[in-house]
């Protein structure tokens, strides 16, 4: 029984792994970390409306974070604001709806497990449903990743030669956002951001190439949940920020060890 | 295009633009800053959409396009031989082929983000040539490339201009240098002021009076010398772009920039 969940939470700690850090990739190159705030705020609205209107939370979390990202795609294509604004607006927008909304609901929301997620209860139902959407969202990632990266290197570029940028940002944001939802259960609205972040920074400093990082990311996600989870367990402290914790560790780690690779001119 | 304009923040970026590129041809659009040269271009390759009149292209038209800039974020590791795939597969042999045609084949494994201009520049050309496009639009190619690297540059898209038999829209702020192989010259200020062959469009007064204060003198000592024709100019542009006073201290020797002085602003001599 004790094997059980903490092989549950270990799976569906490397599932998020496998798709945040891919994702966070791509936020870190397009300078969208503040979207993963934004998203996560929408989340914690999509909990209260859930709540509220007794509908199901990964769906309700989902419909919100879509909403939001189709707002900033539609915002951002109209180009007479900054993103930062944009996302100022969204995110503290959504994030005052579901304070307001979660005040609504009264006594029904675990607020304490929608901050700081709660990997050690998720079910077996939970798994399949994050199993699912990891299938697809890697495998939407794969097939939008030329367009995509070519928008992220010159969106001039790509729009004359035919990669349809905007198509591309499109299903990124709304990939993202079921992102957001898969695994929000996992590490909590207050640091979902991280898990985008963080793997991708750890292993930029590695990586030769776009895809290169993208797979390094997903072993330093992976290895943050292993070390969160084993710390969560050993000390008995709150599963998601342990994992954090443990991924701040590897990016120190990955900063401190020497790593002489000969730069190219 | 067809009488085609862009208004945007408060004003006609470019207005009445009649323009059209058949195969094996090559335009150049020539201009001050702000002329709307870049914003033709991206009228031209559906970058924008016209504000009032037409844009057509080829259905399935095949495009190679080197943007005037490209900036790369730090957190993004790509190396040139990665970019070169940006928009579209291509085995090693040929990409290395088109790197070697412009000269930066041994730059294949180096960081995007480590090239100098004038490498940047070479790789942009080699990718936009490896798409063996059927449209090729390049915005001041030759910045930041020294005088004998523009010149190779030129005779390179000359040679891909026979090889693809494409089309090719150039950008450029100095008209001499790309006269040599280019078909018609635009000139345009917000508008165009004159069209023609590359000759015609040099003796034409509205050029003239355009250019008056900063015609590209540093390249029109070649023509001056052989024609006759002076431009008037009290500065020196120099190939790489930048503009003195005075030339270097080598070239004085033999080219005439004293006399260049006497010019008036005007255009008239």
């Amino acid at each position: 029984m004790l094997d059980d969940f903490l092989i549950r939470a270990l799976i569906g700690g490397l599932l998020v792994a496998l798709l945040a850090s891919p994702l966070g990739c791509v936020v870190v190159w397009r300078r969208l970390a503040y979207f993963g705030d934004t998203l996560s705020h929408a989340a914690l609205l999509g909990i209260a409306l859930g709540t509220l209107l007794s509908v199901s939370l990964p769906f309700a979390i989902l419909l919100v974070c879509a909403a939001v990202a189709l707002i900033l795609f539609l915002l951002r294509r109209n180009g007479d604001l900054a993103s930062d604004a944009i996302l100022g607006l969204l995110a503290h927008g959504s994030l005052a709806m579901g304070l307001v909304a979660i005040a609504l609901a009264g006594q029904r929301i675990d607020l304490n497990g929608l901050l700081f997620g709660d990997i050690f209860a998720v079910s077996r139902s939970d798994l399949f449903i994050m199993g699912g959407g990891a299938i697809i969202i890697l495998l939407a990632l794969a097939s939008i990743w030329n367009d995509l990266l070519a928008a992220t290197v010159s969106p001039e570029i790509a729009a004359a030669e035919n990669a349809r940028p905007q198509r591309a940002e499109l299903i990124f944001l709304l990939l993202l956002a079921l992102t957001v939802a898969v695994a929000i259960k996992v590490v909590g609205v207050l640091l979902i951001t991280a898990m985008l972040i963080i793997p991708a920074i750890t292993a930029r400093r590695f990586a030769k190439g776009p895809e290169a990082m993208a797979i390094l990311a997903v072993l330093a996600g992976a290895g943050a949940i292993c070390l969160g989870l084993y710390g969560s367990f050993v000390f008995d402290t709150p599963a998601g920020p342990s994992i954090v914790v443990g991924a701040c560790a590897l990016f120190l780690l990955a900063r401190i060890i020497p790593y002489g690779g000969r730069r190219p001119i | 295009m067809l009488r085609a304009g862009l208004y945007a923040n408060g004003r006609w970026l470019v207005r009445g633009i009649d323009l059209s590129i058949g195969p094996g041809e090559i335009v150049t659009l020539v201009g001050p800053n702000g002329s709307g040269k870049s914003t033709t271009a991206k009228l031209l390759l559906g970058l924008a959409r016209p504000s009032e009149g037409r844009v057509a292209r080829a259905a399935d038209l095949r495009v190679g396009y080197v943007p005037q800039r490209l900036s790369i974020d730090p957190n993004l590791p790509l190396s040139v031989a990665r970019f070169m795939r940006l928009t579209r597969s291509l085995s090693y042999s040929d990409m290395a082929a088109a790197l070697s045609e412009t000269g930066v084949a041994h730059l294949t494994d180096a960081q995007m983000r480590g090239l100098s201009g004038g490498e940047l520049q070479r790789v942009l050309i080699a990718r936009a040539l490896s798409l063996k496009p059927q449209l090729l639009v390049l915005d001041e190619p030759a910045q930041g490339v020294d005088m004998a690297g523009a010149i190779a540059i030129y005779d390179l898209i000359a040679a891909a201009r026979q090889r693809l038999g494409c089309g090719v829209l150039l950008v450029s702020h100095d008209l001499h240098l790309v006269m040599a192989q280019t078909d018609r010259v635009l000139c345009l200020n917000g508008h165009i002021c004159c069209e023609g062959t590359p000759e015609a469009v040099s003796e034409m007064p509205a050029y003239r009076a355009l250019f008056g204060g900063e015609a590209p003198a540093g390249l029109a000592v070649y023509r001056h010398q052989h024609d006759h024709r002076h431009l008037p100019d009290g500065r020196v542009l120099h190939g790489d772009g930048t503009v003195t006073q005075t030339c270097d201290p080598h070239e004085c020797g033999h080219h005439h920039h004293a006399h260049d002085n006497d010019h008036g602003s005007d255009g008239k001599q």
